[in-house]
This record gives C-alpha cells, structure tokens and sequence, in this order.
C-alpha cells in the first residue's frame, strides 16, 4: 500500500525541479513552463492531502489552481507574444529595464 | 501490487520528464512536450488517488488546453534554444542549484516522517457528482469569482495581443 508521504516526496521534488528551472534558465518560455510544474507540484500535495483525510476541499483548490494556471498561461504568452515584437527576443537577460 | 507499480512508474515518469523541461536546453518544443508527459503522468497519479474528476480535468486543461498554447506559441515565434550558455551570473546559477539540491535532501526524510493512516473512502469520492455538490454549495462564491477570473484574462490576453493598442 503507498502511504500519503511518497506522494508529498514527489510532490516535494516536482516543485524543486520547478523551482530549480525558474532559477537556470533564461528564456521566458521554460520559465512559465516552470512555474506551471510548480503548480502541479502544488496540485499533487493539495489531492493527496485530500485523499488522507477523505475530504473533498483540496480538489476544489485544485480546481481553482487550475483556472488560475490557465489564465496565467493566456495572458502570460500573450505577453511573451508583445515582447517578442517588441524588442525579439525570449532571454530575460535582455529584457533588464525594470531591474535595479 | 498493481497499485505499486503504477504509481512508481508513473512518478518516476513524471520526475524525470519534469527534468527534461529545465534541461532541454537545445529545443523549446522538446520541454514542451516533456512537459505534456509530465501532466499525463500526473494525472495518472491523481486517478490513482480517487480524484477522478480532477485527473480528467488535468488532462483537459493542462495537456490539451494550456500546452496547446505554449506549442502554439513557440511554433509561431520559431523560437531557439541556447539561453543556458556561456552567460552572465553563472555564480549565482551554481548557487541556486546547490541550494535546490540540498533543500531536495533535506525534503525528503522531512516529509516521510508524517506518517497517518490512509482512510478507507466510498465510491461516490472524486467523482463529478461528490465534486460539483462541494462546489456548489461551500465554494460557490469562490467559484463565480473564478468565472470573474477568467473573463479578465480573456480581456487582458486580447488587449495584449492586439497589434496596436489605440
């Protein structure tokens, strides 16, 4: 029998590999892509948490957590979109003009 | 016995093709579609928790709807790899790597100490039926407000996207 831990241990290591994504890599595109395997990441702990107490709430926050991730997506990639025609280009190295 | 295997393989499906989305370095499309196997083995998972509906769901939106767009998206932009290169902060990447791994480490016993018992649970849990009536009832504010959510990215995807904004 699979016990309520090893789900949080995968759900643990997805959100790292996430996390760890968001730090390396430079180009826009894999960053959202990160931020969507963290949300899984989430979803994952938030359905086995459900399981173990018999309790539909943490599906309902993963619904949530899903419209969420699909808005995030839309306007997240229409905003890529606008960069690309603005300035061409997908590193964020290039895009520095909000940093301090 | 069976219940092992599949959630073993499908984890392990699910860690490494997670990986291939950060490494992929050479082609975006290839994290994408790592990326599509990472939901599909997710939501194996969630079936395998008795979240059927959720694990529907999951391969609706996530697999179907929202990796659509990102494929849409590099396809249109015809966008390269190479962002992870010989470039500045390499330091700080060395860094955060170190930290992630050993948070990772660290995670790992963390988590395996709470051990509780798994509840039995009847046939109506996870499904459309038990889900919808939770939803309707407890969370219907929050799920109008979901509603509210989504007509505001559709308005501020179109109004980003428009080619000139008068």
């Amino acid at each position: 029998m699979i016990e309520a831990w090893e789900y949080q241990v995968v759900a643990g290591l997805l959100f790292m590999i996430g996390t760890l994504g968001v730090l390396v890599r430079r180009n826009v595109i894999v960053i959202v892509m990160c931020i969507e395997l963290m949300l899984n990441a989430a979803n994952l702990s938030l359905i086995a948490f459900s399981r173990q107490w018999g309790n539909h709430d943490g599906q309902i926050f993963v619904f949530m957590v899903i419209v969420v991730a699909a808005v995030e997506v839309a306007v997240g990639l229409a905003i890529i979109l606008r960069l690309v025609s603005n300035r061409d280009t997908v590193n964020i190295e290039d895009t520095s003009l909000l940093k301090w | 016995m069976t219940e092992q295997v599949i959630f073993y393989v499908s984890a392990f499906v699910a860690l490494i093709s997670a990986a291939g989305v950060v490494l992929n370095v050479r082609n975006t499309l290839y994290a994408a579609l790592c990326l599509v196997i990472t939901m599909l083995s997710l939501a194996v998972l969630f079936i395998l928790l008795n979240a059927e509906f959720i694990g529907v769901l999951q391969v609706m939106v996530y697999a179907g709807a929202i990796v659509v767009l990102f494929l849409f998206v590099i396809m249109l932009l015809n966008i390269r790899g190479g962002d992870m290169g010989a470039d500045r902060q390499p330091v700080l990447k060395v860094i955060g790597t170190l930290l992630i791994v050993g948070a990772s480490v660290k995670l790992v016993p963390l988590l395996s100490e709470s051990r509780r018992a798994w509840p039995e649970v009847g046939p109506e849990f996870g499904t459309v039926r038990a889900i919808g009536g939770t939803l309707y009832t407890d969370y219907l504010l929050a799920f109008e407000i979901a509603g509210v959510l989504l007509l505001a990215g559709i308005v501020g995807a179109v109004v980003m996207g428009k080619q000139r904004i008068d």
